[in-house]
């Protein structure tokens, strides 16, 4: 404060008003190139979106016109990508059916083929790894999840003492996080099925710290997937190639079961621990089950998500 | 009308002009920050191009140090009004004219919030999907849709007050009651709902015990209201000391006894909270055991939460004592509570929520170089965003930046010279 000399009103001296044009210039200068030097690693960005893509409506707002073009769009960048034409539809709920999955925990050996034939179908990035069944080692007599071993890798299995429990999307009736979503990604179909638009999702991942099953699983780095191991048989809401960025889960293998075929994971089972079918069905193998077993397990029932996944003991 | 539009335009572009002008200490400093802030966003653009990998996040610990940064400062913003209150409510005359500095403190907050969420986006090109009428705002079910609406709007709150006062004072005018006073209030209430709409973010997941407890929006507010005030008594200092502006330490001490109050009832949740947690001893105390004992030998948070405690416990002692009327206490409190609150927030709330998994498994978390960088690039810009609001408001103020000295040209401070009939224009 040190400028009570100067006159008030009077304008700065022409060489002062030069050297501060000279200094901001340099200021300027120094920090565009600064900004351009910070701004680097962009160069190594491989497509992340298209204006298509961008512009993109939500699911539920698009015409059949508009999910002619996404399915076109979506076929195109498979094709590219992977050397492979898929074939993606968009599967729509069917009339009359709920899905449920029962699980028969007498008989899991705990082998985890269906995690690997889930892989396969559903299009799972291989690296980093993403897989939608955990198959928990539980010490026998006790359904306390904080005992489980995750990660088990014995030479063979079962193992004495312990029973194995798989855990996948358990397609809640009262899905925590559908309800946490905050733009609408996620929903549960009228089968009952929840799904995501993987073009929709804004990856803000409270979804998963919703979820009590840790069932959803999140694209950290852009997927990969060996191109001679591309299922293209596909789906919109189901096994399409998912993005960088986005969540993603177990879907009940829409693109199967909307076209009335079982889920990849019953099909490989080898101990034929699990029922899959149309709840609204009473003649379905999952409806007698669930009528016939005196006592079966929702996880986490005290949640109040009531799920669709059951689990049962055949004693 | 266009008139009205080309004053407030020569305003702007004035305010604009004065940031970029100041004494060495003013461009070392803004020097200092804009560098931080280059590396943050060079480091953003690599998590841009690689994706969150680059982080310590994985699918066990799915929100890390940006969530919890963002929740700390969520509290910063609203313990503006613990400035407001006394002044609008209790007419306090000391922190009168200090008020503004608040309001533009949570309005530097509110910008680093949304920053803090932007980068933890996986895809920060569709935010728009959060636009109501173009996107699909999930309101009223999802709690994070709240938080877009309450803390966009806090920031148009406080921009317009802060932005109207700063203004009328600029022409010489007495600012119209009617215009201010309404949304003043308004801002008291929506100041409080924030930080709860960010507390029940957490509260509403019934799958995450360690979260889902009805005390977690008044330890946020309680926390808040220390953290925050403490945070504007240390700033109040430096404006004092570097500008000159006549800040009475009666002011810092009203201050100091909100500090006070919050910082009490903050351990004495605390409190609450550790017998709920272990005195029941429910299976459902894994988290909180991790967090303050390690569970199973992973103990990554214990020394994280023990300093946050010590720092607590002595920041409330010197702070209930009489030796934090002098300055030099009341700042060593005022640093240990900021420093206390911010772990307890971060690493004390969101991380362990996540720990043990919900199936169980126990994966610990470590913030990356990558995501630290990025972090202090956030605060960095904060810090810029606060410098140059001061440095427009500060003047203002002062009456040394008015309507009544356009065109005068700048003196050697970079400030146009006072005039005198500035103020007693009206
Ligand atoms: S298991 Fe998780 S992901 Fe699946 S519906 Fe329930 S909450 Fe959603
Ligand atoms: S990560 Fe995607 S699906 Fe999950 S809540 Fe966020 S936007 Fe919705």
């Amino acid at each position: 404060m040190n400028s009570q000399s100067d006159a008030p009103g009077k304008a700065p001296a022409p060489s002062m008003r030069r050297r501060s044009f000279l200094r901001s210039s340099a200021i300027f200068g120094a920090g565009a190139a600064a900004l351009a030097a910070s701004l680097k690693p962009l160069m190594d960005l491989e497509k992340f979106t298209s204006t298509e893509e961008f512009l993109q409506k939500h699911y539920k707002e698009m015409s059949p016109a508009d999910m002619a073009k996404v399915l076109a769009r979506i076929s195109r960048e498979v094709e590219k990508q992977y050397d492979v034409r898929p074939h993606v539809r968009d599967l729509r709920p069917m009339d009359g059916v709920e899905f449920v999955y029962a699980l028969n925990l007498t008989r899991c050996i705990g082998c985890r083929k269906c995690v690997h034939a889930c892989v396969a179908e559903n299009n799972q990035s291989r690296s980093p790894e993403i897989q939608y069944i955990r198959v928990l080692k539980m010490p026998h007599g006790s359904l306390d999840i904080e005992k489980s071993d995750h990660n088990y890798d014995p030479e063979k299995v079962p193992e004495k003492g312990f029973f194995y429990m798989p855990v996948q999307c358990q397609q809640c009736e009262n899905p925590p996080c559908v309800k946490v979503c905050p733009v609408n990604a996620t929903w549960q179909e009228k089968d009952g099925i929840t799904v995501i638009d993987y073009d929709w999702c804004i990856g803000c991942r409270y979804c998963m710290a919703a979820c009590p099953y840790g069932a959803r699983h999140f694209n950290f780095a852009k997927p990969s997937i060996p191109k001679e191991r591309l299922n293209p048989e596909m789906a919109y809401l189901g096994n399409r190639p998912r993005k960088i960025g986005v969540m993603e889960k177990c879907h009940f293998c829409v693109q199967r079961t909307r076209t009335g075929r079982y889920p990849a994971c019953l099909e490989v089972c080898p101990a034929g621990a699990r029922k899959f079918g149309n709840i609204l069905d009473p003649e379905s193998e999952v409806s007698k089950i669930l009528s016939t077993k005196r006592v079966f397990i929702q996880l986490k029932e005290e949640l109040g998500t009531s799920p669709r996944f059951f689990y049962y003991f055949d004693v | 009308m266009t008139q009205a539009v080309r004053n407030y335009i020569t305003f702007l572009t004035r305010c604009a002009r004065i940031a970029f002008v100041g004494d060495w200490r003013y461009y070392a400093w803004m020097g200092l920050l804009t560098a931080i802030v280059l590396l943050g966003i060079n480091a953003y653009c690599k998590q841009f191009v690689h994706g969150l990998i680059v982080t310590g996040m994985g699918d066990e610990v799915s929100w890390g140090v940006y969530i919890g940064n963002f929740t700390f400062l969520v509290g910063v913003a609203a313990a503006a009004v613990m400035m407001v209150i006394p002044v609008y409510i209790y007419r306090n005359k000391e922190l009168h004219d200090l008020v503004v500095f608040g309001e533009l403190l949570a309005v530097a907050a509110i910008l680093m919030c949304l920053a803090f969420v932007t980068v933890d986006l996986g895809r920060p090109d569709r935010f728009w999907h959060l636009i109501p009428g173009i996107g699909q705002l999930n309101f009223p079910a999802s709690m994070l849709s709240w938080d877009v609406v309450v803390l966009n709007g806090y920031l148009l709150l406080n921009v317009h007050i802060c932005g109207y006062l700063l203004y009328c004072r600029y022409c010489g005018r007495t600012p119209s009651r009617w215009f201010y006073i309404p949304f003043v209030f308004i801002a008291i209430a929506w100041a409080v709902s924030i930080h709860t709409v960010t507390a029940f973010l957490y509260v509403g997941l019934g799958g995450r015990p360690f979260w889902n407890s009805s005390i977690v929006g008044p330890r946020f507010l309680a926390s808040a209201f220390t953290a925050g005030p403490a945070l504007i008594i240390l700033a109040l200092q430096v404006i004092r000391a570097v500008t000159h502006y006549p800040i009475s330490d009666k002011a810092l001490l009203t201050l100091r006894s909100i500090v006070q109050v919050s910082m009490i009832i903050n351990v004495f949740l605390l409190i609450n909270e550790l017998f709920k947690e272990f005195y029941t001893g429910a299976t459902h105390v894994a988290s909180a055991k991790y967090l303050f004992f390690g569970l199973h030998g992973h103990n990554a948070l214990v020394p994280w939460i023990w300093t946050a405690i010590v720092f607590n416990l002595i920041a409330m002692f010197l702070l209930v004592l009489p030796v934090s009327r002098s300055l030099k206490w009341l700042n060593l409190a005022c640093v240990l509570s900021i420093i206390g609150i911010w772990i307890e927030k971060g690493m004390g709330m969101v991380i362990p929520g996540f720990v043990p998994s919900t199936l169980g498994m126990i994966v610990e978390y470590q913030p990356s170089t990558n995501e630290t960088l990025i972090s202090f690039g956030i605060w960095a810009f904060g810090l810029l965003v606060y410098t140059i609001l001061l440095r427009m408001a500060v003047p203002i103020l002062q009456g040394r930046l008015a309507r009544a000295n356009e065109g005068c040209g700048v003196l050697e401070d970079g400030l146009p010279p006072k005039v005198e009939t500035a103020i007693e224009a009206h």
